[in-house]
């Protein structure tokens, strides 16, 4: 309660209370968020069960009832008959669980090799980012299909439904963890000359310690902004992946796997198919985006 | 009609939390030809009238209330661009920081005579001999040739001609000085301060001298205005101000400046609003945890002993080591420190005392030479559990208390942290306890031990960084620079501490500062540092009486004397 209270008085709330922006954006996000999350509650329809499909209901008009059952979609239906609003809730689980899974991934990478080349400098320092440089010369999206393709040959083919998610998230944080390290290099390498960390190494702790202990909760807030920023990317690059075909299986569609479908009706008058699942990414990718441009102009100011 | 006239001056700052009055209802004036100093701590406004004046208010500051006159013209309800043709021309300014008020990537001469142009309207040619003119009337030898030159090409204190000269550009009657001399070394400091005194007597010229340093206010100006926190508390002439002040807090302030000219056994009572100064309370080292297991191995000799050290820094890095420079940072520096001394390291910037205290703390690693801390080889790592903890004696307490302690890390945590590292009690529950009670012996509440450090001010800070440094049970204390940070009571303050925990705890401390007159207080012993050698090593009281090196007595001439006035 007491923390509470203090959150609710501190200019970190006070700058948020004072930017519109900052405030819309994260309502949208969180109501993105949360009927995501608990899509199994608010969907009128479970898509993944056959049974509850009718193939009748196919190509039904958003809020218009269905020529041959009657039943009315508020969001209309695709070829098969299923839901369109309770595809985009699931599909939204799949693109937020893999957008959060793959920034954790990438964040951890990222911070640990971030912080090993600001400590230990030299050689380490020189290959760990050449290595950076080098991945940073392709675009992320060429990088996290080399790895999504490598994996895939090396799963077995009865496999890969299961693992694909698994493999999505894997080649996204892989080709993401660059951003981390060199932000986290950047400023370690800033707080390394502090007074605090030779205070601490007077008293005899370790360069392990006093990386994690005393060097990452300073530099915690450059992290988090640039985790934000890169939620957003993470799910335009699995949106990408599985619109170009190679991310989620159709079996366990995302946002993007339902453009690809959707995409394929636009020009046959079937435009909903496509544009509600579009929309629902466009405000995801923007209400994070927007929300992590304030979070670092806030906890940051002299970057702007 | 004086030159400036600042009636009932208010300088607001609201913000969420309410309005901030950081000038309140102040009256100055100043005259042609006359040095106005106004003096205060960090806080007190004295800057803010400066850039209230010149129309520079930094949002959300505001003039709440008050006139402003400069020649009977009245300037506080000109508008930031009706305030432009006089910025420059009526007004000019000289900052703090020679090396960023220039612009590094234009010669002196453009930036020069772009002010000349702009403001006296003259031709190019003319301009140009006036630029040459006035650097040359600011002490630049052979003008005509430097002012093609940028503002690399010359050292801290050129740089500061220089501001001065552009200062000086548009003939303005009124200039403010805000903090001149502080970012200087003692030699330069005394140059430009004589500069600016013939220069306003000379032309005429108005001046608001911005400082918190008593000495330069005494040496350089007319009329002194005492600031502390928004008011203006005295108002006199040079000489009243120092020698016989009325005011409470300019007394305390007074007394609070280390005196140049002897030795005093502590500073007398500083504090004017705050919560009354204690002495550190007695303690028997027999029984308390710091007196515990810190006993010296070799009982004779001295505790640290140096010899011929050399510390060599290679700019390196990457494939184009090879090519780097290297300064010579420390050349075959020798000195020893006996048991429970204060030995002092005096010097200017770049002089290396900064990298010999890095040296003996094994930050840095020495190039070649020896150091010997009671029997134990500093230059080899330390083996052992043993030769770590006897290591661990050597603690430091630095400069900068705003990043000398981790923001994130609550103060208890901060000095409990030495403890439980090094072992020294058997839990972190008694770690604790251990930690509250040395925050209690550097005066501050154990209640501190639950706050985090940006709760505390600068003085209280460097408590908390002398406690932290206790936390190791130290026998041998480095302090660099431990007060140039702070406010000059806030000083006295911090030095009566070390004193007392000098003589209750037995340490041996190593004391490195620029600050003369500080050093005279504190060190019994003083080596003298120049470009990385020690020029001259003895008695202190021989140092400041009977200096014998040249540059000493260079530097001892040079350092502003307060009790100059006291004495005439």
């Amino acid at each position: 309660m007491e923390s509470w209270r203090r959150f609710l008085e501190s200019d970190f709330f006070y700058s948020f209370k004072k930017s519109p922006v900052a405030i819309v954006s994260f309502v949208v996000a969180m109501v993105l968020i949360l009927s995501a999350v608990l899509a199994p509650l608010i969907a009128p329809f479970d898509p993944f069960n056959p049974a509850t499909l009718n193939l009748m209901n196919g190509f039904t008009q958003p809020g218009e009832p269905n020529a041959f059952t009657g039943e009315s979609f508020f969001m209309g239906t695709d070829d098969q008959g299923r839901d369109v609003f309770s595809t985009i809730l699931y599909g939204m689980r799949i693109s937020l669980f893999v957008g959060f899974a793959a920034v954790f991934l990438a964040m951890i990478l990222g911070v640990a090799l971030g912080l090993t080349a600001a400590m230990a400098g030299g050689r380490t320092d020189t290959i760990i980012m050449r290595i950076a440089d080098i991945q940073l010369s392709f675009p992320a999206i060429l990088i996290a299909m080399l790895i999504f393709g490598i994996a895939k040959g090396i799963t077995p083919p009865d496999m890969r439904n299961q693992v694909a998610i698994w493999v999505l998230i894997l080649s996204i944080g892989l080709s993401d963890w660059v951003q981390f390290a060199r932000v986290v290099r950047g400023a370690a390498m800033v707080e390394r000359k502090k007074e605090y960390v030779e205070a601490a190494t007077l008293i005899g702790r370790g360069p392990v310690i006093i990386a994690l202990r005393h060097i990452l909760p300073n530099i915690v807030a450059s992290v988090l902004v640039i985790a934000t920023i890169s939620l957003a990317l993470a799910i335009i690059a699995e949106a990408t992946l599985s619109f170009l075909g190679v991310g989620a299986p159709p079996t366990q569609p995302s946002l993007g796997t339902l453009i690809r479908i959707g995409q394929g009706f636009l020009f046959s008058g079937e435009w909903w198919i496509l544009f509600f699942p579009s929309v629902t990414l466009l405000l995801l990718a923007l209400s994070v985006n927007l929300l992590g441009d304030w979070l670092r102009n806030t906890l940051n100011p002299n970057m702007e | 009609m004086a030159l400036l006239d600042i009636k009932n001056l208010t300088i607001e700052y609201p913000d969420r939390h309410g309005t901030f009055t950081a000038v309140k209802d102040v009256s100055l004036s100043v005259e042609r030809g006359e040095i106005l100093g106004i003096v205060g701590e960090s806080g007190a406004g004295k800057s803010t009238i400066g850039n209230a004046v010149m129309g520079l208010l930094q949002a959300p500051g505001r003039i709440g209330g008050g006139e402003v006159y400069l020649d009977g013209e009245r300037l506080d309800t000109k508008s930031y661009s009706e305030m432009r043709p006089l910025r420059g021309k009526r007004i000019g300014m000289i900052f703090q920081d020679p090396m960023t008020s220039l612009n590094p990537l234009e010669t002196v001469e453009s930036q020069l005579v772009e002010t000349i142009e702009l403001h006296l309207k003259l031709g190019d040619k003319s301009s140009k001999a006036r630029a040459v003119e006035l650097l040359d009337q600011v002490g630049i030898a052979n003008a005509a040739e430097r002012i093609k030159q940028y503002p690399h090409e010359f050292s801290g204190g050129m740089r500061q001609r220089v501001v001065i000269a552009l200062a000086l550009c548009a003939e303005p009657d009124l200039i403010i000085a805000d903090e001149p001399t502080t970012a200087l070394d003692v030699s330069i400091q005394a140059q430009i301060l004589e500069l600016i005194k013939s220069l306003c007597r000379d032309r005429q010229v108005g001046m608001i001298l911005v400082t918190h340093d008593m000495g330069v206010i005494a040496e350089t100006a007319d009329r002194v205005a005492v600031m502390y926190r928004g008011d203006l508390v005295e108002v006199g002439t040079t000489a009243q101000i120092t020698q016989a002040p009325t005011h409470d807090y300019t007394k305390v302030l007074i007394s609070a400046v280390p005196p140049s000219n002897h030795r005093v056994e502590r500073f007398t009572r500083v504090d004017y609003q705050g919560d009354g100064e204690s002495r550190v309370k007695d303690l028997d080292l027999e029984t308390h945890w710091l007196g515990e297991g810190n006993r010296r191995t070799a009982e004779s000799g001295p505790i640290l002993s140096i010899k011929d050290l050399n510390k060599v820094f290679k700019s390196r890095t990457g494939f184009l080591a090879a090519i780097g420079a290297s300064t010579h940072a420390v050349k075959d520096v020798s000195f020893d420190v006996q048991s429970g001394e204060t030995f002092g390291i005096v010097g200017e910037s770049g002089s290396g005392k900064s990298t010999i205290a890095r040296l003996i703390t094994g930050i840095h690693r020495a190039t070649s030479g020896s150091m010997v801390y009671d029997g134990q080889d500093l230059m080899k790592p330390a083996r052992g559990r043993e030769a770590m903890l006897h290591r661990r004696q050597i603690q430091m307490i630095f400069q900068d208390p705003y990043s000398s302690l981790n923001s994130r890390m609550k103060v208890g945590q901060i000095v409990a942290e030495p403890i439980f590292v090094n072992g020294l009690a058997g839990s972190r529950g008694e770690a604790l306890e251990i930690a509250k009670d040395l925050l209690e012996l550097v005066e501050l509440s154990p209640d501190a031990a639950r706050r985090y450090p940006h709760a505390f001010s600068g003085g209280q800070r460097q408590r908390i960084s002398i406690a932290r440094a206790l936390a190791s049970r130290p026998r041998f204390l480095i302090c660099d620079e431990p007060t140039s940070a702070l406010d000059v009571s806030i000083q006295a303050q911090i030095l009566n501490l070390l004193k007392d925990l000098q003589a209750r705890l037995d340490l041996t401390l190593l004391f490195i500062s620029h600050d003369l007159p500080v050093m005279r207080q504190m060190c019994d012993r003083i080596a003298v540092m120049k470009l990385g050698e020690v020029v001259e090593l003895a008695e202190a009281e021989a140092i400041f009486e009977a200096p014998q090196h040249n540059y000493t007595q260079q530097l001892i001439n040079l350092m502003p004397k307060f009790e100059k006035i006291e004495a005439a």
